[in-house]
């Protein structure tokens, strides 16, 4: 049997004016799995529901084998979580923060944090209303990895962030899932950044799981084909997921074993199918 | 070992790692008991994912060309290289005979096609 860090099954949660619907997908151990959508499609709905933020309407939600509901103190330690916003107190600094930490944690690594703090070069006598926003997500980060965290869960975690430290960061990611124990999920509207480390791709769109399976999976089935307006009527509509007409052509989303021969085909990035599938969904 | 991936050539990525990594091996570039790098270490150098390091060691593997050891990795597997030079003589065998036959269907000579296979083998 597989073990799963995160095991979600039919999750349901209603808002006035939106609903999480039947949301099931897994993540096994030791890989990387990106929550994809747009604003408002979910992903910090899901995130929170497993977090016990909020609470589920009906649905399991399994954390690292134990149910969600009823976690204990010693399972949370082993769940690092990382926001787009720091909550540290703006006046404090890196000493104060890690005393604080250091009596929250059972398992928090004095060696680890300052190994982590010297990696990212943060500043020790600086209070964190001067660190720039890379460097207090950095210094989250580091928060989150040192009290032996298992599974770390980050909600947006790059956005706001320049390429090289979104970069940094994604190595981060890939060291941590060195040791094959330890699993990633990371929401995020940059595809761009999910497609360079995820093992694994959720598609979550206005509350439905529209796709979840392995990334190049996904990159292998869907072509974007471009073609006259008068082509595109060819290709076979069920395998065709969505498009789009400009003046001088078209462009569409489709099967990548559907794409008639003589047409021209590229392959289909994450962010081109978050495009056409959504606006798929629109449509309806 | 050295492994060049090409997102721009459509051939899956395990493929590529696949045919590079067994290649090396014919090669003799990588050795008989040999340590692979662990498949975490591979897909966090190259910037791909686990799922496909580990389909193309699971099918190296599949092949004879490795081995692994749990809790230890991936090595070079010893001897079938034999097996694999042996296979591709044959595969070259009936390709020539192909080419034979073609020669014959328009009355092409032996000599003709000697020459024409020395100079393919000049390029």
């Amino acid at each position: 049997m597989v073990d799963f860090a995160i095991d979600l099954k039919n999750v349901t949660k209603k808002y006035d004016g939106f609903m999480l619907n039947n949301v099931s997908f897994t993540l096994p151990r030791g890989c990387i799995m990106g929550l994809i959508g747009a604003n408002g499609a979910g992903k910090s709905t899901i995130i929170k529901l497993m977090l016990g933020i909020i609470k589920k309407d009906s649905g399991d939600i399994k954390l690292l084998g134990c149910d969600s509901d009823k976690l204990s103190n010693e399972v949370k330690e082993r769940i690092g979580v990382v926001f787009d916003e720091s909550f540290f107190p703006e006046n404090m600094k890196l000493r104060e923060i890690e005393r604080v930490l250091a009596n929250i944690y059972k398992n928090w690594d004095e060696t680890v944090f300052a190994r982590y703090i010297s990696e990212f070069g943060l500043p020790q006598n600086v209070a964190i209303k001067d660190f720039s926003r890379g460097m207090k997500m950095k210094l989250s980060i580091a928060c989150a990895l040192s009290h032996n965290a298992e599974l770390l869960v980050l909600d947006e975690a790059t956005s706001g962030l320049d390429p090289i430290v979104r970069n940094e960061i994604l190595d981060i990611f890939l060291d941590f899932i060195q040791d094959e124990n330890n699993s990633v999920l990371i929401s995020s509207h940059i595809t761009s950044d999910l497609e360079k480390v995820c093992d694994y791709v959720t598609f979550i769109d206005n509350g439905k799981i529209i796709m979840s399976d392995e990334k190049d999976l996904i990159l292998e089935k869907y072509a974007v084909v471009k073609c006259s307006q008068d082509e595109i009527d060819k290709l076979p509509c069920e395998k065709t997921i969505g498009i789009r007409k400009n003046k001088f052509g078209a462009e569409a989303l489709t099967e990548t074993k559907a794409v008639p021969a003589d047409f021209i085909a590229e392959p289909a990035d994450l962010e081109k199918i978050m495009l056409f599938t959504a606006k798929k969904e629109n449509r309806k | 070992m050295k492994i060049i991936i090409n997102n721009a050539s459509g051939v899956p990525i395990y493929e590529q790692i696949v045919s590079q990594i067994k290649n090396q091996i014919m090669t003799g570039e990588l050795t008989e008991g040999e340590a692979l790098p662990s498949m975490r270490l591979l897909a966090k150098e190259q910037r791909i994912s686990v799922i496909t390091t580990k389909r193309a060691y699971e099918e190296l593997e599949r092949e004879g060309f490795i081995y692994s050891v749990v809790g230890k990795g991936s090595f070079v597997a010893p001897k079938n290289i034999e097996v694999i030079k042996e296979q591709h003589l044959r595969e070259i065998e009936d390709k020539l005979r192909e080419a034979l036959a073609l020669a014959h269907l328009s009355g092409i000579e032996i000599k003709e096609l000697k020459e024409m296979f020395d100079i393919l083998a000049e390029e």
